[in-house]
Protein backbone atom coordinates (compact mmCIF):
# COMPACT_ATOMS: atom_id res chain seq x y z
CA UNK A 1 0.00 0.00 0.00
CA UNK A 2 1.48 3.37 -0.92
CA UNK A 3 1.62 6.27 1.48
CA UNK A 4 -1.26 8.19 -0.10
CA UNK A 5 -3.66 5.22 0.11
CA UNK A 6 -2.64 4.55 3.70
CA UNK A 7 -3.34 8.18 4.65
CA UNK A 8 -6.72 8.10 2.88
CA UNK A 9 -7.78 4.99 4.79
CA UNK A 10 -6.45 6.44 8.06
CA UNK A 11 -8.46 9.64 7.51
CA UNK A 12 -11.66 7.65 6.92
CA UNK A 13 -11.03 5.57 10.05
CA UNK A 14 -10.51 8.72 12.13
CA UNK A 15 -13.73 10.23 10.76
CA UNK A 16 -15.65 7.07 11.63
CA UNK A 17 -14.16 7.03 15.14
CA UNK A 18 -15.22 10.63 15.62
CA UNK A 19 -18.74 9.93 14.33
CA UNK A 20 -18.82 7.00 16.77
CA UNK A 21 -17.89 9.31 19.66
CA UNK A 22 -20.72 11.69 18.77
CA UNK A 23 -23.17 8.78 18.43
CA UNK A 24 -22.05 7.38 21.79
CA UNK A 25 -22.21 10.74 23.56
CA UNK A 26 -25.67 11.54 22.28
CA UNK A 27 -27.23 8.05 22.47
CA UNK A 28 -30.15 7.56 24.86
CA UNK A 29 -28.16 4.81 26.51
CA UNK A 30 -25.57 7.25 27.90
CA UNK A 31 -27.94 10.01 28.94
CA UNK A 32 -28.50 9.01 32.55
CA UNK A 33 -24.86 8.20 33.14
CA UNK A 34 -23.77 11.59 31.81
CA UNK A 35 -26.45 13.47 33.74
CA UNK A 36 -25.29 11.74 36.90
CA UNK A 37 -21.70 12.65 36.10
CA UNK A 38 -22.63 16.29 35.53
CA UNK A 39 -24.40 16.41 38.89
CA UNK A 40 -21.71 14.47 40.74
CA UNK A 41 -19.54 17.52 41.47
CA UNK A 42 -22.44 19.31 43.14
CA UNK A 43 -23.14 16.46 45.55
CA UNK A 44 -20.01 16.55 47.67
CA UNK A 45 -20.73 19.59 49.83
CA UNK A 46 -20.60 17.41 52.96
CA UNK A 47 -16.97 16.68 52.27
CA UNK A 48 -16.49 20.38 51.73
CA UNK A 49 -17.81 21.11 55.16
CA UNK A 50 -15.75 18.50 56.91
CA UNK A 51 -12.44 18.98 55.18
CA UNK A 52 -12.19 22.69 54.80
CA UNK A 53 -14.09 23.50 57.97
CA UNK A 54 -16.72 25.73 56.40
CA UNK A 55 -18.86 27.03 59.18
CA UNK A 56 -22.28 25.95 60.32
CA UNK A 57 -24.05 28.40 58.01
CA UNK A 58 -22.74 26.56 54.98
CA UNK A 59 -24.07 23.25 56.31
CA UNK A 60 -27.40 24.87 56.99
CA UNK A 61 -27.54 26.19 53.44
CA UNK A 62 -26.74 22.75 52.04
CA UNK A 63 -29.49 21.17 54.08
CA UNK A 64 -31.93 23.74 52.79
CA UNK A 65 -30.84 23.06 49.23
CA UNK A 66 -31.42 19.37 49.63
CA UNK A 67 -34.90 19.61 51.14
CA UNK B 1 -22.80 14.22 58.27
CA UNK B 2 -22.84 10.53 58.99
CA UNK B 3 -22.31 8.03 56.22
CA UNK B 4 -20.44 10.30 53.81
CA UNK B 5 -18.11 11.98 56.22
CA UNK B 6 -17.00 8.75 57.87
CA UNK B 7 -15.69 7.61 54.48
CA UNK B 8 -14.25 10.99 53.52
CA UNK B 9 -10.75 10.55 52.15
CA UNK B 10 -7.96 12.49 53.79
CA UNK B 11 -7.62 15.12 51.07
CA UNK B 12 -4.27 16.84 50.70
CA UNK B 13 -5.27 20.51 50.56
CA UNK B 14 -1.89 21.62 51.85
CA UNK B 15 -0.34 21.27 48.40
CA UNK B 16 -3.31 23.12 46.87
CA UNK B 17 -2.77 25.99 49.33
CA UNK B 18 0.92 26.31 48.42
CA UNK B 19 0.33 26.34 44.68
CA UNK B 20 -2.68 28.68 44.96
CA UNK B 21 -0.76 31.30 46.96
CA UNK B 22 2.25 31.06 44.63
CA UNK B 23 -0.06 31.46 41.61
CA UNK B 24 -1.15 34.84 42.98
CA UNK B 25 2.44 35.86 43.82
CA UNK B 26 3.87 34.82 40.43
CA UNK B 27 0.89 36.38 38.67
CA UNK B 28 1.75 39.73 40.19
CA UNK B 29 5.48 39.38 39.45
CA UNK B 30 5.02 38.09 35.88
CA UNK B 31 2.49 40.74 34.93
CA UNK B 32 4.65 43.46 36.49
CA UNK B 33 7.52 42.33 34.27
CA UNK B 34 5.11 42.71 31.34
CA UNK B 35 4.25 46.25 32.40
CA UNK B 36 7.97 47.06 32.64
CA UNK B 37 8.69 45.98 29.07
CA UNK B 38 5.49 47.67 27.84
CA UNK B 39 6.86 50.86 29.42
CA UNK B 40 10.24 50.29 27.72
CA UNK B 41 8.47 50.35 24.35
CA UNK B 42 7.22 53.85 25.21
CA UNK B 43 10.28 55.05 27.16
CA UNK B 44 13.27 53.02 25.86
CA UNK B 45 15.60 54.59 28.42
CA UNK B 46 13.93 52.42 31.09
CA UNK B 47 16.48 49.68 30.42
CA UNK B 48 18.99 52.07 32.09
CA UNK B 49 21.60 50.94 29.53
CA UNK B 50 22.08 47.65 31.34
CA UNK B 51 21.96 44.35 29.45
CA UNK B 52 20.12 42.54 32.27
CA UNK B 53 16.89 44.46 32.14
CA UNK B 54 16.90 45.17 28.46
CA UNK B 55 13.68 44.35 26.57
CA UNK B 56 14.96 41.22 24.85
CA UNK B 57 15.95 39.61 28.16
CA UNK B 58 12.96 40.66 30.28
CA UNK B 59 10.42 39.67 27.62
CA UNK B 60 11.13 35.91 28.09
CA UNK B 61 11.11 36.47 31.87
CA UNK B 62 7.62 37.94 31.45
CA UNK B 63 6.30 35.15 29.20
CA UNK B 64 7.82 32.36 31.31
CA UNK B 65 6.57 33.94 34.54
CA UNK B 66 2.98 34.44 33.41
CA UNK B 67 2.60 31.19 31.46
CA UNK B 68 4.59 28.70 33.50
CA UNK B 69 4.79 30.34 36.92
CA UNK B 70 1.34 31.96 37.23
CA UNK B 71 -0.56 29.68 34.84
CA UNK B 72 1.42 26.63 35.90
CA UNK B 73 0.86 27.14 39.64
CA UNK B 74 -2.85 27.81 39.01
CA UNK B 75 -3.05 24.57 37.00
CA UNK B 76 -1.19 22.56 39.65
CA UNK B 77 -3.40 23.98 42.43
CA UNK B 78 -6.72 23.45 40.66
CA UNK B 79 -5.84 20.06 39.17
CA UNK B 80 -4.74 18.67 42.56
CA UNK B 81 -7.94 20.07 44.09
CA UNK B 82 -10.29 18.89 41.34
CA UNK B 83 -8.79 15.43 40.91
CA UNK B 84 -9.15 14.70 44.63
CA UNK B 85 -12.67 16.10 44.91
CA UNK B 86 -14.07 14.47 41.77
CA UNK B 87 -12.35 11.10 42.33
CA UNK B 88 -13.23 11.20 46.03
CA UNK B 89 -9.72 10.00 46.75
CA UNK B 90 -6.65 11.53 48.43
CA UNK B 91 -3.60 12.29 46.29
CA UNK B 92 -1.60 9.27 45.14
CA UNK B 93 1.55 10.48 46.90
CA UNK B 94 1.98 13.52 49.13
CA UNK B 95 5.77 13.30 48.90
CA UNK B 96 5.77 13.36 45.12
CA UNK B 97 3.22 16.19 45.14
CA UNK B 98 5.53 18.17 47.42
CA UNK B 99 8.39 17.42 45.07
CA UNK B 100 6.38 18.89 42.17
CA UNK B 101 5.85 22.06 44.22
CA UNK B 102 9.49 22.63 45.17
CA UNK B 103 10.75 21.40 41.79
CA UNK B 104 8.44 23.79 39.92
CA UNK B 105 9.41 26.74 42.13
CA UNK B 106 13.09 25.89 41.50
CA UNK B 107 12.45 25.93 37.74
CA UNK B 108 10.84 29.37 38.01
CA UNK B 109 13.64 30.82 40.15
CA UNK B 110 16.27 29.40 37.78
CA UNK B 111 14.40 30.98 34.85
CA UNK B 112 14.32 34.36 36.57
CA UNK B 113 18.08 34.12 37.18
CA UNK B 114 19.28 32.71 33.84
CA UNK B 115 17.15 34.68 31.37
CA UNK B 116 18.33 38.17 32.43
CA UNK B 117 21.90 36.82 32.26
CA UNK B 118 21.28 36.12 28.58
CA UNK B 119 21.35 32.33 28.90
CA UNK B 120 18.77 31.17 26.38
CA UNK B 121 18.13 28.44 23.85
CA UNK B 122 16.34 31.16 21.79
CA UNK B 123 13.23 29.00 21.23
CA UNK B 124 10.17 31.12 22.01
CA UNK B 125 8.33 29.91 25.15
CA UNK B 126 11.04 27.24 25.51
CA UNK B 127 14.01 29.54 26.18
CA UNK B 128 15.36 27.73 29.23
CA UNK B 129 18.69 25.97 28.84
CA UNK B 130 19.06 22.20 28.99
CA UNK B 131 19.70 21.57 32.74
CA UNK B 132 16.44 23.42 33.56
CA UNK B 133 14.67 21.52 30.77
CA UNK B 134 15.77 18.26 32.39
CA UNK B 135 14.41 19.43 35.74
CA UNK B 136 11.09 20.40 34.09
CA UNK B 137 10.83 16.93 32.53
CA UNK B 138 11.46 15.22 35.89
CA UNK B 139 8.93 17.41 37.72
CA UNK B 140 6.40 16.83 34.95
CA UNK B 141 6.74 13.05 35.13
CA UNK B 142 6.21 13.27 38.91
CA UNK B 143 3.12 15.41 38.28
CA UNK B 144 1.75 12.81 35.85
CA UNK B 145 2.34 10.02 38.39
CA UNK B 146 0.53 11.94 41.15
CA UNK B 147 -2.38 12.94 38.90
CA UNK B 148 -2.98 9.64 37.13
CA UNK B 149 -2.18 7.69 40.31
CA UNK B 150 -5.01 9.57 42.01
CA UNK B 151 -7.35 8.77 39.12
CA UNK B 152 -6.42 5.09 39.37
CA UNK B 153 -7.29 4.98 43.09
CA UNK B 154 -10.59 6.87 42.67
CA UNK B 155 -13.60 5.59 44.60
CA UNK B 156 -16.20 6.61 42.01
CA UNK B 157 -16.48 4.81 38.67
CA UNK B 158 -16.83 7.82 36.35
CA UNK B 159 -13.87 10.08 35.58
CA UNK B 160 -15.32 13.61 35.54
CA UNK B 161 -14.70 15.57 32.33
CA UNK B 162 -12.44 18.17 34.01
CA UNK B 163 -9.95 15.37 34.69
CA UNK B 164 -9.92 14.40 31.02
CA UNK B 165 -8.85 17.91 30.10
CA UNK B 166 -6.24 18.05 32.87
CA UNK B 167 -5.00 14.60 31.83
CA UNK B 168 -4.66 15.59 28.16
CA UNK B 169 -2.80 18.73 29.21
CA UNK B 170 -0.32 16.78 31.35
CA UNK B 171 0.41 14.08 28.75
CA UNK B 172 0.69 16.47 25.80
CA UNK B 173 2.96 18.92 27.60
CA UNK B 174 5.32 16.06 28.49
CA UNK B 175 5.48 15.00 24.82
CA UNK B 176 5.87 18.57 23.52
CA UNK B 177 8.48 19.64 26.04
CA UNK B 178 10.66 16.59 25.60
CA UNK B 179 10.24 16.61 21.80
CA UNK B 180 11.05 20.27 21.26
CA UNK B 181 13.82 20.55 23.85
CA UNK B 182 16.00 17.77 22.41
CA UNK B 183 19.46 19.35 22.25
CA UNK B 184 23.15 18.56 22.33
CA UNK B 185 24.76 20.25 25.37
CA UNK B 186 28.20 21.73 24.81
CA UNK B 187 28.54 23.17 28.32
CA UNK B 188 26.38 23.59 31.41
CA UNK B 189 24.81 26.74 30.02
CA UNK B 190 24.88 26.19 26.26
CA UNK B 191 23.26 23.64 23.97
CA UNK B 192 22.30 23.28 20.32
CA UNK B 193 18.93 21.94 19.14
CA UNK B 194 19.15 18.59 17.34
CA UNK B 195 16.79 20.00 14.70
CA UNK B 196 17.84 22.46 12.01
CA UNK B 197 16.34 24.76 9.39
CA UNK B 198 12.66 24.40 8.47
CA UNK B 199 12.37 21.22 10.57
CA UNK B 200 13.52 23.14 13.63
CA UNK B 201 10.97 25.86 12.89
CA UNK B 202 8.19 23.31 12.48
CA UNK B 203 9.15 21.49 15.73
CA UNK B 204 9.25 24.83 17.53
CA UNK B 205 5.75 25.84 16.42
CA UNK B 206 4.33 22.37 16.81
CA UNK B 207 5.48 22.87 20.41
CA UNK B 208 4.56 26.55 20.53
CA UNK B 209 1.00 26.30 19.35
CA UNK B 210 0.27 23.17 21.34
CA UNK B 211 1.63 24.90 24.42
CA UNK B 212 -1.22 27.32 23.69
CA UNK B 213 -3.61 24.48 22.92
CA UNK B 214 -2.87 22.19 25.81
CA UNK B 215 -1.14 24.29 28.49
CA UNK B 216 -3.17 27.47 28.00
CA UNK B 217 -6.41 25.88 26.79
CA UNK B 218 -7.03 22.24 27.75
CA UNK B 219 -5.80 22.75 31.32
CA UNK B 220 -7.92 25.86 31.79
CA UNK B 221 -10.94 24.14 30.21
CA UNK B 222 -10.49 21.57 32.99
CA UNK B 223 -10.83 24.50 35.39
CA UNK B 224 -13.90 25.73 33.54
CA UNK B 225 -15.68 22.36 33.67
CA UNK B 226 -15.29 22.17 37.44
CA UNK B 227 -15.33 25.73 38.79
CA UNK B 228 -18.03 27.30 36.58
CA UNK B 229 -20.66 24.67 37.56
CA UNK B 230 -19.52 24.86 41.21
CA UNK B 231 -19.70 28.64 41.37
CA UNK B 232 -23.02 28.73 39.48
CA UNK B 233 -24.29 25.85 41.65
CA UNK B 234 -25.71 24.03 38.67
CA UNK B 235 -24.44 21.20 36.47
CA UNK B 236 -22.66 21.94 33.21
CA UNK B 237 -25.04 22.85 30.35
CA UNK B 238 -24.39 19.67 28.35
CA UNK B 239 -22.17 16.89 29.60
CA UNK B 240 -22.56 15.14 26.24
CA UNK B 241 -21.24 18.20 24.44
CA UNK B 242 -18.27 18.21 26.82
CA UNK B 243 -17.35 14.69 25.67
CA UNK B 244 -17.44 15.67 21.98
CA UNK B 245 -15.67 18.95 22.86
CA UNK B 246 -12.81 17.04 24.47
CA UNK B 247 -12.10 14.66 21.60
CA UNK B 248 -12.58 17.28 18.89
CA UNK B 249 -10.25 19.74 20.62
CA UNK B 250 -7.51 17.14 21.18
CA UNK B 251 -7.78 15.79 17.63
CA UNK B 252 -7.56 19.20 15.95
CA UNK B 253 -5.23 21.38 18.06
CA UNK B 254 -2.19 19.25 17.38
CA UNK B 255 -2.23 20.21 13.65
CA UNK B 256 -2.52 24.00 13.98
CA UNK B 257 1.17 24.90 14.55
CA UNK B 258 2.17 25.68 10.92
CA UNK B 259 0.02 28.85 10.92
CA UNK B 260 2.92 30.48 12.79
CA UNK B 261 5.08 29.90 9.71
CA UNK B 262 3.00 31.24 6.81
CA UNK B 263 5.10 32.51 3.89
CA UNK B 264 8.32 31.01 5.27
CA UNK B 265 10.58 28.17 4.11
CA UNK B 266 8.01 25.69 5.41
CA UNK B 267 6.50 23.68 2.48
CA UNK B 268 3.30 25.25 1.10
CA UNK B 269 1.17 22.16 1.72
CA UNK B 270 2.14 22.22 5.41
CA UNK B 271 1.15 25.87 5.67
CA UNK B 272 -2.20 25.17 4.02
CA UNK B 273 -2.82 22.16 6.28
CA UNK B 274 -2.08 24.27 9.35
CA UNK B 275 -4.42 26.98 8.07
CA UNK B 276 -7.32 24.59 7.42
CA UNK B 277 -6.93 22.83 10.77
CA UNK B 278 -6.79 26.20 12.56
CA UNK B 279 -10.01 27.32 10.90
CA UNK B 280 -11.78 24.04 11.78
CA UNK B 281 -10.58 24.46 15.36
CA UNK B 282 -13.11 27.27 15.68
CA UNK B 283 -15.88 24.66 16.02
CA UNK B 284 -14.77 22.77 19.16
CA UNK B 285 -13.53 26.02 20.73
CA UNK B 286 -16.94 27.62 20.44
CA UNK B 287 -18.66 24.39 21.46
CA UNK B 288 -16.74 24.51 24.73
CA UNK B 289 -17.27 28.23 25.20
CA UNK B 290 -21.04 27.90 24.67
CA UNK B 291 -21.12 24.91 27.02
CA UNK B 292 -19.49 26.99 29.75
CA UNK B 293 -21.59 30.13 29.29
CA UNK B 294 -24.89 28.25 28.92
CA UNK B 295 -24.24 26.57 32.27
CA UNK B 296 -25.64 29.81 33.62
CA UNK B 297 -28.90 29.56 31.66
CA UNK B 298 -31.73 30.12 34.11
CA UNK B 299 -29.35 31.68 36.61
CA UNK B 300 -28.14 34.77 34.78
CA UNK B 301 -29.23 36.90 37.74
CA UNK B 302 -26.27 35.51 39.70
CA UNK B 303 -23.98 37.61 37.52
CA UNK B 304 -25.44 40.72 39.12
CA UNK B 305 -24.29 39.78 42.60
CA UNK B 306 -21.35 37.42 42.17
CA UNK B 307 -18.11 38.98 40.86
CA UNK B 308 -16.39 35.54 40.89
CA UNK B 309 -18.95 34.18 38.45
CA UNK B 310 -18.54 37.38 36.44
CA UNK B 311 -14.79 36.70 36.17
CA UNK B 312 -15.56 33.22 34.81
CA UNK B 313 -18.22 34.24 32.32
CA UNK B 314 -16.24 37.20 30.99
CA UNK B 315 -13.21 34.90 30.66
CA UNK B 316 -15.34 32.62 28.47
CA UNK B 317 -16.43 35.62 26.40
CA UNK B 318 -12.78 36.50 25.80
CA UNK B 319 -12.13 32.84 25.01
CA UNK B 320 -14.88 32.95 22.38
CA UNK B 321 -13.51 36.19 21.00
CA UNK B 322 -9.91 35.05 20.73
CA UNK B 323 -10.86 31.65 19.28
CA UNK B 324 -12.77 33.46 16.56
CA UNK B 325 -9.90 35.88 15.97
CA UNK B 326 -7.27 33.09 15.95
CA UNK B 327 -8.74 30.99 13.11
CA UNK B 328 -9.29 34.20 11.14
CA UNK B 329 -5.66 35.27 11.59
CA UNK B 330 -4.53 31.78 10.56
CA UNK B 331 -5.98 32.34 7.08
CA UNK B 332 -2.98 33.07 4.88
CA UNK B 333 -4.27 36.28 3.32
CA UNK B 334 -5.25 37.73 6.71
CA UNK B 335 -1.94 36.54 8.15
CA UNK B 336 -0.12 38.45 5.39
CA UNK B 337 -1.44 41.60 7.05
CA UNK B 338 -1.37 40.59 10.71
CA UNK B 339 1.86 38.64 11.06
CA UNK B 340 4.77 40.31 12.87
CA UNK B 341 2.49 43.21 13.90
CA UNK B 342 1.04 44.24 17.26
CA UNK B 343 -2.22 42.58 16.24
CA UNK B 344 -0.66 39.19 17.08
CA UNK B 345 0.45 40.47 20.48
CA UNK B 346 -3.05 41.83 21.13
CA UNK B 347 -4.59 38.50 20.10
CA UNK B 348 -2.32 36.57 22.46
CA UNK B 349 -3.23 38.87 25.35
CA UNK B 350 -6.95 38.64 24.67
CA UNK B 351 -6.45 34.90 25.17
CA UNK B 352 -3.90 35.13 27.97
CA UNK B 353 -5.26 38.02 30.04
CA UNK B 354 -8.91 37.68 29.03
CA UNK B 355 -9.35 33.92 29.06
CA UNK B 356 -6.49 32.23 30.91
CA UNK B 357 -5.88 34.79 33.65
CA UNK B 358 -9.55 35.57 34.31
CA UNK B 359 -10.69 31.93 34.53
CA UNK B 360 -7.71 31.28 36.86
CA UNK B 361 -8.48 34.30 39.01
CA UNK B 362 -12.16 33.28 39.25
CA UNK B 363 -11.23 29.70 40.12
CA UNK B 364 -8.67 30.84 42.71
CA UNK B 365 -11.23 33.13 44.37
CA UNK B 366 -13.52 30.10 44.62
CA UNK B 367 -10.80 27.73 45.78
CA UNK B 368 -8.73 29.79 48.25
CA UNK B 369 -11.46 30.18 50.91
CA UNK B 370 -12.36 26.50 50.53
CA UNK B 371 -8.87 25.13 51.13
CA UNK B 372 -8.10 27.61 53.90
CA UNK B 373 -11.37 26.78 55.65
CA UNK B 374 -13.06 30.17 55.27
CA UNK B 375 -16.60 30.79 54.19
CA UNK B 376 -15.56 33.22 51.48
CA UNK B 377 -12.81 35.65 50.48
CA UNK B 378 -12.06 38.48 52.92
CA UNK B 379 -13.64 41.11 50.67
CA UNK B 380 -16.15 40.50 47.88
CA UNK B 381 -16.04 44.24 47.15
CA UNK B 382 -12.32 44.02 46.34
CA UNK B 383 -13.04 41.08 44.01
CA UNK B 384 -15.52 43.29 42.22
CA UNK B 385 -12.99 46.11 41.87
CA UNK B 386 -10.43 43.56 40.64
CA UNK B 387 -12.96 42.36 38.07
CA UNK B 388 -13.45 45.84 36.63
CA UNK B 389 -9.73 46.65 36.66
CA UNK B 390 -8.99 43.39 34.82
CA UNK B 391 -11.76 43.84 32.27
CA UNK B 392 -10.99 47.49 31.52
CA UNK B 393 -7.26 46.68 31.40
CA UNK B 394 -7.71 43.89 28.86
CA UNK B 395 -10.06 45.93 26.68
CA UNK B 396 -7.66 48.92 26.63
CA UNK B 397 -4.80 46.56 25.83
CA UNK B 398 -6.37 44.69 22.93
CA UNK B 399 -8.11 47.65 21.32
CA UNK B 400 -4.85 49.65 21.33
CA UNK B 401 -2.94 46.80 19.73
CA UNK B 402 -5.65 46.07 17.16
CA UNK B 403 -5.39 49.64 15.89
CA UNK B 404 -1.63 49.71 16.11
CA UNK B 405 -1.28 46.25 14.51
CA UNK B 406 -3.55 46.91 11.52
CA UNK B 407 -1.84 50.28 11.05
CA UNK B 408 1.60 48.64 11.04
CA UNK B 409 0.46 45.99 8.55
CA UNK B 410 -1.03 48.57 6.22
CA UNK B 411 1.99 50.87 6.37
CA UNK B 412 4.49 48.07 5.81
CA UNK B 413 2.76 46.91 2.63
CA UNK B 414 2.28 50.43 1.19
CA UNK B 415 4.26 50.67 -2.05
CA UNK B 416 5.08 53.65 -4.28
CA UNK B 417 4.49 53.65 -8.03
CA UNK B 418 8.14 52.73 -8.62
CA UNK B 419 7.91 49.68 -6.31
CA UNK B 420 9.77 51.13 -3.33
CA UNK B 421 8.36 51.08 0.19
CA UNK B 422 6.36 54.17 1.12
CA UNK B 423 7.34 54.13 4.79
CA UNK B 424 10.63 53.30 6.42
CA UNK B 425 10.45 51.01 9.43
CA UNK B 426 11.20 53.76 11.91
CA UNK B 427 8.35 55.92 10.56
CA UNK B 428 5.97 53.10 11.47
CA UNK B 429 7.55 52.72 14.92
CA UNK B 430 6.99 56.44 15.59
CA UNK B 431 3.27 56.06 14.80
CA UNK B 432 2.83 53.26 17.36
CA UNK B 433 3.83 55.33 20.44
CA UNK B 434 0.34 56.48 21.49
CA UNK B 435 -1.04 52.96 21.19
CA UNK B 436 1.84 51.49 23.17
CA UNK B 437 1.11 54.06 25.85
CA UNK B 438 -2.56 52.98 26.03
CA UNK B 439 -1.42 49.37 26.17
CA UNK B 440 0.86 50.21 29.10
CA UNK B 441 -2.06 51.84 30.92
CA UNK B 442 -4.14 48.70 30.30
CA UNK B 443 -1.35 46.59 31.75
CA UNK B 444 -1.16 48.86 34.80
CA UNK B 445 -4.90 48.28 35.42
CA UNK B 446 -4.40 44.52 35.26
CA UNK B 447 -1.43 44.63 37.66
CA UNK B 448 -3.34 46.87 40.11
CA UNK B 449 -6.04 44.20 40.15
CA UNK B 450 -3.45 41.56 40.99
CA UNK B 451 -2.18 43.68 43.90
CA UNK B 452 -5.74 43.75 45.27
CA UNK B 453 -5.94 39.99 44.81
CA UNK B 454 -2.73 39.40 46.76
CA UNK B 455 -3.97 41.69 49.55
CA UNK B 456 -7.36 39.96 49.58
CA UNK B 457 -5.70 36.54 49.69
CA UNK B 458 -3.42 37.48 52.60
CA UNK B 459 -6.35 38.97 54.53
CA UNK B 460 -8.43 35.86 53.84
CA UNK B 461 -5.71 33.55 55.13
CA UNK B 462 -5.08 35.66 58.23
CA UNK B 463 -8.57 36.89 59.07
CA UNK B 464 -10.99 35.18 61.39
CA UNK B 465 -8.53 32.43 62.09
CA UNK B 466 -9.24 32.36 65.82
CA UNK B 467 -12.98 32.50 65.25
CA UNK B 468 -12.83 29.58 62.85
CA UNK B 469 -10.56 27.58 65.12
CA UNK B 470 -12.90 28.25 68.02
CA UNK B 471 -15.78 27.03 65.92
CA UNK B 472 -14.09 23.83 64.85
CA UNK B 473 -12.86 23.04 68.36
CA UNK B 474 -16.38 23.64 69.63
CA UNK B 475 -17.63 21.19 67.03
CA UNK B 476 -14.97 18.73 68.07
CA UNK B 477 -15.96 18.87 71.72
CA UNK B 478 -19.60 18.45 70.68
CA UNK B 479 -18.68 15.39 68.68
CA UNK B 480 -16.69 13.97 71.59
CA UNK B 481 -19.52 14.56 74.04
Amino acid sequence: MDYGTYRGIYTIIMMLVFAGIIWWAYSKHSKKRFDDAANSILDDEDLDEKKSGDNAKQVQRDLEDKT
Amino acid sequence: MSATSSTTPNYNFDIVKKFAVMAVVWGLIGMSAGVLIAAQLVWPELNFDTPWITYSRIRPVHTNAVIFAFGGCALFATSYYVVQRTCKAALFSNKLANFTFWGWQAVIVLAIITLPLGLTSTKEYAELEWPIDVLIAIVWVAYAIVFFGTIVKRTVSHIYVANWFYGAFIITIAVLHIGNSMAIPVSLTKSYSIYSGAVDAMMQWWYGHNAVGFFLTAGFLGMMYYFVPKQAERPVYSYRLSVVHFWALCALYIWAGPHHLHYTALPDWTQSLGMVMSVVLFVPSWGGMINGIMTLSGAWHKLRTDPILRFMIVSLSFYGMSTFEGPMMAIKSVNALSHYTDWTVGHVHSGALGWVAMISIGSLYHLIPKVFGRERMYSIKLINIHFWLATIGVVLYIVALWISGVMQGMMWRQINADGTLTYSFVEVVARTYPFHFIRWVGGLCVVSGMILMLYNTIKTIRSDKTADEGLSSAKLSQANA
